[in-house]
């Protein structure tokens, strides 16, 4: 298993069945293939209960779109609406869960993902959903390419909400956002807490049940 | 019947007019108005303001409009897949206001349906905050976001009948399309199928057809 789909299956691990969640574009967009039964993903375009995704052939259809731009195939007891109501599902807390990927996440869980100098992405739904989900899970590579770290003391790229994330899972551990600070609690085999803690910048504290990282 | 709404596709090009703001339904260049969409580049209509969730992929939707040049300004929430969009943006000759999709759309609804503005906590403590009313309710912080009303509305859906009722199917045929509907002076519609009056059942609609100008039929 490549590191994306290594985050993704750890990521999804934190659904529920009965859970409503909505998973960003990229890393989290794989989330869906790893889920327990009885997970509903729902998209800002409209829509609780998108299903397998479809390339060509007669279900494929421009109406059945999820926000990424991959079609797919509603499940039993999926729902259509608007926008309006899509986000409406969103700041209200009636998502158990977004995934989101992230460029920096701070010591207090603050989350920068949607502007790099020089080219602005746009937020699209992600305010909106880092603002209503009860959990917010960010995916993505513990340091950037070129080994930068992306989990800082304080971002400098322009913010998505202040204290908003609960769990960062990556390709070589989870860190876990609490009042106390960042808690590494689990590492992936092959990794050392000392290596962790240099990639990133703020002090990690140390789960005293530290775990590590299921394999497939 | 005279009080259809139909319209040809001369008469929707005649109504576009340089210094318009349009708002455009759709997003991720799925299920967009792209037969209207044509009807502006037709026009030759410039220094137009757009009002969309996104600006599509280069050659596509609503990209295809900004390539011409005709758009000087855009309120949109994610531009991430668009680098041609990127480079005007970059180079001055777009200005794009960037905004959350959920205050992106209550601010169109409130437009459409008579309201001042929203209330949202979405923004708080970022750049969106920035220059925004901050009132207190129970206690919560939140931000002012104001109406956005257009000149034009172009939309699609899955049916319309002469009077312009409207119903929509799926995740990407619903998107923003029932609410940009109903933002503008003047609101255009492209439909997948047109029914005979009676047709649509009044449990069915979506918009209902007082909001709906013209149809592209």
């Amino acid at each position: 298993m490549d590191n994306r789909n290594f985050i993704a299956k750890r990521a999804a691990a934190y659904f529920k069945p009965g859970d409503v969640v909505n998973l960003g574009i990229g890393i989290p967009s794989l989330c869906g293939s790893y889920a327990v039964d009885g997970v509903l993903f729902q998209s800002e375009n409209g829509f609780i209960g998108i299903g397998s995704t479809v390339k060509g052939g007669l279900m494929e259809n421009s109406r059945f779109v999820n926000a990424g731009g991959v079609h797919f195939i509603p499940v039993p007891g999926a729902s259509a609406f608007d926008v309006a109501m899509s986000c409406g599902v969103i700041r209200s807390g009636r998502l158990a869960a977004t995934v989101l990927g992230g460029l920096q996440v701070s010591a207090r869980g603050d989350l920068a993902n949607w502007s790099t100098p020089g080219r602005a992405f746009g937020m699209g739904g992600a305010m909106d959903l880092c603002n209503g989900s009860r959990k917010v899970i960010v995916a993505m590579e513990l340091v950037a390419r070129g080994g930068s770290p992306k989990i800082v003391e304080e971002c400098t790229l322009p913010l998505t909400a202040l204290s908003c994330v609960d769990h960062i899972v990556t390709d070589r551990c989870v860190i876990n956002v609490t009042k106390d600070g960042l808690v590494l609690s689990e590492i992936r085999k092959g990794h050392t807490v000392e290596e962790i803690q240099a990639a990133v910048v703020p002090k990690l504290l140390v789960a005293p049940d530290l775990i590590e990282m299921e394999e497939d | 019947m005279e009080l259809s709404k139909v319209r040809t596709i001369e008469q929707i090009v005649a109504c576009f007019k340089d210094g318009q703001t349009i708002a455009i339904g759709g997003q991720t260049n799925q299920y967009m108005p792209d037969q209207l969409i044509q009807c502006v580049i037709d026009s030759g209509a410039r220094h137009l303001t757009i009002y969309s969730i996104d600006s599509s992929d280069p050659n596509m939707g609503i990209s295809r409009l900004i390539e011409t040049g005709a758009v000087d300004r855009m309120i949109t929430t994610h531009v991430g897949t668009n680098p041609l969009t990127n480079a005007r943006i970059q180079n001055g000759t777009l200005k794009a206001e960037l905004i959350p999709m959920g205050t992106f759309i209550e601010r169109i609804r409130c437009g459409g349906m008579g309201l001042g503005g929203v209330l949202t906590k979405t923004g708080i403590g970022t750049v969106v905050e920035k220059g925004k009313q901050v009132i207190e309710v129970d206690g919560q912080r939140y931000l002012l976001e104001t109406a956005l009303h257009a000149d034009v509305a172009l939309t699609r859906c899955r049916r319309a009948d002469p009077l312009g009722n409207l119903t929509y199917s799926g995740s990407s045929g619903h998107a923003s399309h029932p609410v940009i509907a109903t933002c503008a002076d003047l609101s255009i519609v492209e439909c997948d199928h047109f029914c005979d009056l009676g047709e649509i059942g009044p449990d069915e609609v979506k918009v209902p057809g007082m909001f709906v100008d013209m149809i592209l039929a």
